[in-house]
């Protein structure tokens, strides 16, 4: 079994390519980004395992950050409460974790478990069971997988830690977990149910962090050449590009708790006269050019500033950007009838069959 | 209203006597090392002649000397960083992500207490007071002058800010104290290091200020001295030394402010071309488009409100070489005078070649009278084609839009370009900076989270709040008026939470 350095460089690289995973949503990545320097400069190092090395009886703790964006903004991400979420998973199930992963690559939570693994000295697994950013507990591969939802510790830095030892579903881990964090302060470290190797191995998403580190390193790599960065993430990930232009309104609004609304845009170049508006609920869900339905969740919508290449988040987007749109490929799993009923355009309240840009 | 707009830049100091809506004299020094003495001589030029001189209401001055000594890393004071919100956030403390070139300049100790506040309005937890008189000693002890308060969601509740400040003053007596709250809006870090920042400008600030305050007196000006923000309006100058990150982009927004005033126009783009760079940005309303994005200073990230602008390396000073031609970004800069050929230099400027084309008379034409019509015209139709290109960019329109040209090099800009309606020039636009001065109103912004209110009530609340800060900072009630309102709901929270902005600005009340 090999595992891989991950070096200074690989993780700038990662945030950039998780923020561009993230297809809207997710957070940024900067503050974990910022973590993980400090924790470089103090000697830490974080070594990256395959998903294939796992042995079927192996235990992989899941980590992410649960709460609201803003509130991550003023309290910060901070490496020790995650690293105490999987201390504390492994305290009161008396497992012993081989590895850590992440929840969703898409976004900031593509950081976490480089951060807990930078305390506890495990291998990150190169996986997740998003393959990018969803904005739902049962919108997971493990959830399509219908893999048990529990137990999940929560830790708060003030020494708060609480465990949902038991639910029945998916749904209500969403519904009981976003209980804590909001008296939390609507932030939370967690560690989520404990996988077996063999879990991971038939429904992990694999080789999503090696991902990101590539589509991150592919648009430094034209940044600094002065080339273009969109050709560059679209040639290394044969990803289609969907349209250019201009942001003309920004509708948002908040519903059960997330991030809702509308975006429109006008065309330039190629796209001069031709009019796109995408949806989104915290992620880009689905992009309609003229009226018709172009391209929808699973396939990953993603909107690039057109310089810098770099994702702009739904928080984020303004009027008057210059955006690039592109989609990017869905993991397998998703793709699946069982699959698109967790995540295709009917789970987010479309009424259109699923029909990939890359079908054709 | 006579006043008079100065704008200190980096190459000249530019003065304007505006008197009931019209400029009536406008005047160009070189810009001294001191500061004192290049105001001293713009201000003798302009009162030189009748039109200049008389008493006036009051007088505004626009400088890049904070935002300078930040790039240049010079004339920072060491500065006391307290972090209220522990255990919160503790693993990014303060300077944590600035470039270790500055912080080490400007880092003189970081302290970490128990404090702040959820997004919520609850204490994170109950503030440390003891930790407080603890840091203030220590503080004291170790000689620093300038301090730093940010705690977590301060812009939601300053509560423990002010019993910081409170604490610390105790101990500390009158040194200068930045709250991160006054500063604005939420994102801790980046609300920090503008606090930091502008603690770290605490010396510089207090002397740059009373250098002004002199030259406006030994000029025997009675007037009050306002010093113009980012945001296009002015603050009273003891405001002002107290927050100088505010007038860090004073020069680029007074250009555009300017460009509007002059030209009428409300709604344009603006092109302002200087000896160096041009830059590109946009009015609505008669105000720069601010740009929402992480402003770096110095390589320092915030999240102050500047101009949205898009910078080229395309001025009068441009060096010009081969065919087809190369326009910039090389430039002569402030060495115009010597080194362009129509003054007896060597080096090929854009604006030999505007003599040369007839559309400029400047120095020596004879000079550049070898160069061939053609090439001329090559020359001048690349940097036009550069303008469009940046003026396409910086458009958030589809149908062509009027466009207004300043700055000294404005003779690049010709009166057709694509994308463009209508060019428009101005007179005095090469002082468009020092009249955007002139004419500032003052401002007051709002930036909070309103719960479990309509969005209509919302809005007004912060209108309320903003217009009392407003009128605060110096303006007249009667004729405040919103130049933006934003408002987002926030996801995950409960209830009905919704964050708003609103800015107002009115007329500098009279005293």
């Amino acid at each position: 079994m090999t595992l891989r350095d991950i070096t200074a460089d690989d993780i700038e690289a990662l945030a950039i390519g998780a923020w561009v995973l993230g297809t809207g949503g997710g957070g940024s990545p900067y503050l974990g980004l910022l973590n993980m320097r400090q924790l470089y400069a103090e000697g830490k190092r974080v070594q990256l395992m395959s998903p294939l090395d796992l042995a079927d009886d192996d235990f992989v703790a899941v980590v992410s950050n649960m709460g609201a964006p803003l509130v991550g903004q003023e309290r910060l991400t901070d490496s020790r409460s995650i690293a105490r979420a999987v201390e504390l998973m492994e305290e009161i199930t008396g497992k012993h974790f081989r590895a850590i992963m992440s929840l969703e690559i898409g976004g900031g939570n593509s950081i976490q478990p480089m951060m807990a693994a930078a305390h506890l000295g495990r291998p990150v697994v190169d996986a997740d069971c998003m393959g990018r950013a969803y904005p739902e507990a049962q919108m997971t591969s493990f959830a399509v997988g219908d893999l048990e939802p529990y137990p999940l510790t929560t830790v708060d830095p003030r020494g708060i830690e609480s465990i949902v030892a038991k639910v029945p579903t998916w749904k209500w881990m969403e519904r009981v977990s976003r209980k804590i964090c909001t008296e939390y302060g609507s932030t939370a470290s967690t560690c989520k149910a404990p996988r077996t190797g063999a879990e991971v191995k038939r429904w992990g998403i694999p080789f999503t962090t090696t991902q990101a580190i590539k589509i991150g390193a592919a648009v430094r790599a034209a940044q600094r050449a002065h080339t273009d960065p969109i050709e560059a993430i679209l040639k290394s990930e044969d990803g289609k590009l969907l349209y250019r232009g201009k942001v003309v309104d920004v509708e948002r609004r908040t519903t059960e708790g997330f991030l809702r609304g509308r975006t429109r845009f006008d065309g330039v170049d190629d796209w001069r006269g031709a009019a796109m508006e995408i949806n989104f609920q915290n992620e880009w869900i689905v992009a309609w050019l003229d009226g018709k339905p172009l391209a929808m969740s699973p396939d990953l919508i993603c909107v690039l500033d057109s310089v810098s290449g770099e994702a702009i988040g739904s928080e984020t987007l303004r009027y008057g950007q210059r955006v690039t749109v592109i989609a990017l490929r869905s993991p397998a799993v998703f793709l699946t009838p069982k699959g698109l009923q967790h995540v295709g355009p009917r789970a987010f309240g479309y009424d259109l069959d699923f029909k990939s840009v890359f079908a054709s | 209203m006579r006043r008079i707009g100065i704008d200190v830049g980096g190459t000249n100091t530019d003065a304007v006597l505006i008197d009931a809506g019209r400029v009536r004299r406008a005047v160009k020094a070189p810009t001294s090392e001191d500061v004192t003495t290049g105001i001293l001589d713009a201000l003798a030029r302009l009162r030189a002649q009748p039109e200049g001189q008389g008493a006036v209401d009051a007088v505004m001055i626009g400088t890049t000397h904070f935002i300078n000594a930040v790039v240049q890393r010079r004339n920072l004071t060491r500065v006391a960083a307290i972090r209220v919100g522990w255990p919160m956030s503790a693993s990014l403390p303060p300077f944590c992500d600035w470039p270790e070139d500055v912080a080490a300049i400007a880092r003189g100790g970081i302290w970490q207490v128990e404090g702040g506040h959820e997004y919520d309005g609850r204490v994170i937890m109950p503030l440390d007071e003891a930790a407080l008189t603890t840091a203030a000693r220590e503080i004291k002890q170790a000689g620093l002058r300038s301090v730093a308060v940010s705690s977590v969601f301060a812009p939601i509740d300053p509560a423990h800010e002010l019993r910081a400040a409170v604490i610390l003053r105790a101990e500390l007596g009158g040194i200068p104290i930045t709250c991160s709250h006054e500063l604005g809006r939420i994102g801790l870090l980046e609300r920090e290091n503008a606090a930091l920042l502008n603690a770290a400008l605490a010396d510089l600030a207090r002397e740059t200020i009373a250098a002004f305050d002199r030259a406006i007196r030994d000029s025997g000006i009675a007037a009050p001295l306002f010093i113009t923000q980012n945001d296009g309006t002015v603050a009273e100058a003891s405001t002002a030394q107290r927050f100088p990150v505010y007038s860090f982009a004073s020069g680029a927004t007074n250009s555009m402010r300017g460009a509007a005033y002059l030209s009428g126009m409300l709604d344009a783009m603006v092109v302002d071309v200087g000896g160096t760079t041009t830059d590109v940005g946009q009015i609505k309303a008669g105000f720069p488009r601010e740009s929402n994005a992480v402003v770096r200073i110095g390589g320092v990230r915030t999240l102050f409100r500047m101009p949205d602008l898009l910078s080229i390396g395309l001025g009068g000073g441009s060096h010009v070489a081969g065919d087809p031609p190369k326009v910039g970004p090389v430039s002569v800069g402030y060495r115009l005078l010597r080194d362009a050929r129509v003054f007896g230099g060597t080096q090929l400027t854009t604006s030999d070649v505007a003599v040369a084309a007839g559309l400029l008379d400047l120095g020596d034409r004879t000079r550049v009278a070898d160069i061939d019509r053609g090439y001329a015209t090559r020359i001048l139709a690349e940097a036009a084609r550069m303008v469009a290109e940046s003026v396409d960019r910086m458009k958030t329109e589809a149908g062509d839009v009027p466009l207004i040209a300043v700055g000294g090099g404005a003779f690049l800009i010709p009166d057709k370009l694509p994308g463009v309606s209508r060019v428009v020039h101005v007179e005095h636009g090469d002082c468009a900076n020092a009249v955007g001065a002139a004419i500032a109103q003052v401002s007051g912004e709002v930036d909070q989270i309103f719960r479990d209110l309509t969005r209509v009530d919302a809005i007004a609340a912060a209108t309320r709040l903003a217009a009392d800060r407003a009128v605060t900072a110096g303006a007249e009630r009667a004729s405040l008026r919103t130049v933006e309102t934003e408002d987002m709901p926030l996801s995950y929270l409960p209830g009905n939470s919704l964050r708003v902005r609103v800015r107002m600005v009115g007329d500098v009340a009279a005293r």
